[in-house]
């Protein structure tokens, strides 16, 4: 079980269950469980479409799309049955805020896949949790059951004549399938191996039917919007973008964890004050702001409000609120090929450009973080990069070249100080593989 | 070939959740993993016949899942994740440790069958970073000291 952290900034919306037994049904319905749902299956569904779009939530998973506006590309007639799919195969390197929602808060989701449902005409939910947290599945298997067991879900659900059946599926260890088109291979037990767009999985998605696809995140969101209004949702962050965020803050902290904080929080407050600086009196070097597959930012660009147009703004991403905090201890180079052995790992092998590409990289990184790289090298990384770029079928092939391209332009200094022979200067065990020199 | 009645239970209330039977397959094939041990060649001729899919079709979905394995592992697959947020902290580290400790390489089983070994990818426990999973539970904030600990206590489980 995961600890929990708390700061007097955090504005509790997603969290605020956090800790307090709502596991529990009967807890949960003592916390204002279930009243949004109520609320919701009175109102006319684009009404609801209309109050979660004002709302200025956007896509948690890391695209920070319009939630509302993804619900309302739904068809309203479709011959094929509509779905939800809860998208909880949580995966990206930094990332680890679905976890808590589903420890501490599975009604909360059910409930926000329910409202998802009613809104665009969908009888069937799934939430898909990953392999990995088992612990996680078996706590929203019994969430499930217990809202069953109340009659909240399954035929006529609250006496509404409205029939929604939510079930729990499982994932088996692929960071793809965090894809939402990978998602739906997953769920139809195929390799997650995307799906070209468009069509969109609004239009065709699962088995050919229209389907919404949410972070668990951004679900959770929704009963607090339908309970409290879009005004005070929006009001809570910056323009068009609504609401708090779970900001997972790891890495050289001296008080990592995950906090929910609003829209717009300034990214150097929340590494000094809310993350308590970085310990053992080093000295900040760079911070990748929302998952391992955002560019690197350094330490003069974190003056920045953590929202997402604002981090666009620096040429990164909020991505999934995964907040790596890195100390001058560490060699941005060895940073790097980590990163790109992950991607190498993940990738599935579909889109030439990844396959080949993210292969390549690993292994050029790997030669010149042991001191075998020559200069061509680091323009032929950025080169690299540069041509995998949109030109894959899904997003991993970007999320590889983005993060390095960004290293590679912003601290090539310490790519020279790597070439031809010289150990990293940054090495901790002294123990580097050394590899030849090829001119 | 026969699996647990907890098992059959939720094989055939899942195959209700789907329109298509082979929608069951990745988290049977999970279940039937931490039962059976590994996915034999008999495991998955069974729920590729139940499944009404080929055994080719079932071996393409386990290569493509990072838990599934056809391979046996020891009776604690102990998962030591490397990624970026456990690696600033001392995941490498950490990994190192267990080779030497365990005696055994990265995928390697210790001889009396206890302990497996694996680097793995991000696990999400990166705000409670370096972490570890064995089999399915998470240990985190660890040190060298907590790992001999947690390795030690499982150890002791695993001879009783």
């Amino acid at each position: 079980m995961a600890s929990l952290v708390s700061h007097p900034d955090e504005v509790r919306v997603v969290s605020k269950r956090f800790g307090k037994g709502a596991t529990n049904i009967d807890r949960y319905l003592e916390l204002d469980g279930y009243k949004a749902v109520q609320k919701s299956l009175g109102m006319q569904p684009d009404a609801i479409i209309a109050e979660v779009k004002n709302s200025g939530l956007r896509g948690r998973g890391g695209a920070g799309f319009s939630t509302g506006m993804k619900w309302s590309f739904v068809p309203k007639q479709s011959a094929q049955p509509k779905y939800v799919l809860c998208n909880g195969d949580e995966s990206e390197p930094g990332t680890c805020k679905d976890r808590l929602i589903f420890e501490h808060d599975p009604h909360a989701v059910i409930e926000g896949v329910m409202i998802a449902a009613i809104a665009v005409g969908s009888h069937t939910g799934y939430i898909y949790i990953r392999g990995e947290y088992r612990y996680l599945s078996i706590i929203m298997q019994k969430a499930i059951k217990d809202a069953y067991a109340k009659g909240f879900l399954g035929k006529n659900i609250f006496g509404s004549g409205y029939d929604l059946d939510i079930y729990w599926h499982g994932g088996a260890g692929a960071y793809e399938v965090g894809e939402e088109s990978a998602l739906m291979e997953s769920l139809e037990g195929k390799r997650g191996i995307p799906r070209i767009r468009p069509p969109f999985p609004a239009v065709v998605g699962l088995w050919g039917g229209p389907t919404v696809i949410n972070n668990a995140e951004t679900l959770a969101a929704v009963p607090p919007i339908m309970l409290g209004g879009a005004e005070w949702f929006a009001g809570l962050g910056t323009p068009k973008n609504g609401g708090t965020r779970l900001f997972c803050l790891a890495g050289n902290l001296n008080k990592p964890g995950v906090y929910e904080l609003p829209m717009g929080y300034n990214l150097k407050k929340m590494i000094y004050d809310v993350g308590g600086g970085i310990p053992d009196g080093r000295e900040l070097k760079a911070v990748v702001p929302g998952g391992s597959s955002t560019p690197v930012l350094t330490i003069d660009e974190i003056d920045v409000a953590m929202d997402f147009d604002s981090v666009a703004k620096t040429g990164s991403m909020l991505g999934s609120g995964g907040v790596v905090v890195l100390d001058d201890s560490n060699c941005i180079v060895k940073f790097a090929l980590r990163t790109m052995k992950f991607y190498r790992h993940e990738s599935c092998g579909w889109c030439i450009p990844c396959r080949e590409g993210t292969d390549w990289l690993e292994k050029t990184l790997k030669r010149f973080h042991s001191g075998g790289g020559v200069m061509k090298d680091i323009d032929n990384i950025y080169y690299l990069s540069e041509n995998m770029l949109g030109k894959t079928f899904c997003p991993l092939g970007d999320a590889a070249a983005m993060p390095t391209m960004a290293f590679v332009k912003k601290f090539r200094q310490e790519f020279e100080d790597h070439l031809e022979g010289k150990p990293c200067p940054f090495e901790r065990t002294g123990k580097i593989e050394h590899l030849p020199v090829y001119a | 070939m026969r699996f647990s009645e907890e098992f059959e239970r939720r094989f055939a209330e899942m195959l209700g959740h789907y329109p298509t039977r082979r929608s069951v397959l990745v988290p049977m094939l999970l279940y039937a993993q931490d039962e059976i041990g590994s996915l034999t060649d008999e495991v998955i001729t069974e729920l590729a016949q139940r499944l009404e899919l080929t055994d080719l079709e079932v071996r393409n979905v386990i290569s493509y899942y990072s838990l599934l394995t056809t391979k046996p592992r020891g009776k604690y697959n102990v998962q030591v994740c490397t990624n970026i947020a456990c690696m600033l902290v001392g995941g490498e580290e950490l990994l190192e440790h267990c080779k030497k400790k365990l005696g055994v390489k990265n995928k390697g089983t210790t001889p009396d069958g206890m302990f497996t070994l694996e680097e793995v990818e991000c696990i999400g426990a990166c705000s409670w970073a370096p972490a570890i999973q064995v089999n399915y539970d998470f240990h985190e904030n660890l040190t060298v000291d907590k790992m001999d600990q947690v390795l030690d206590q499982y150890s002791k489980k695993g001879t009783v």
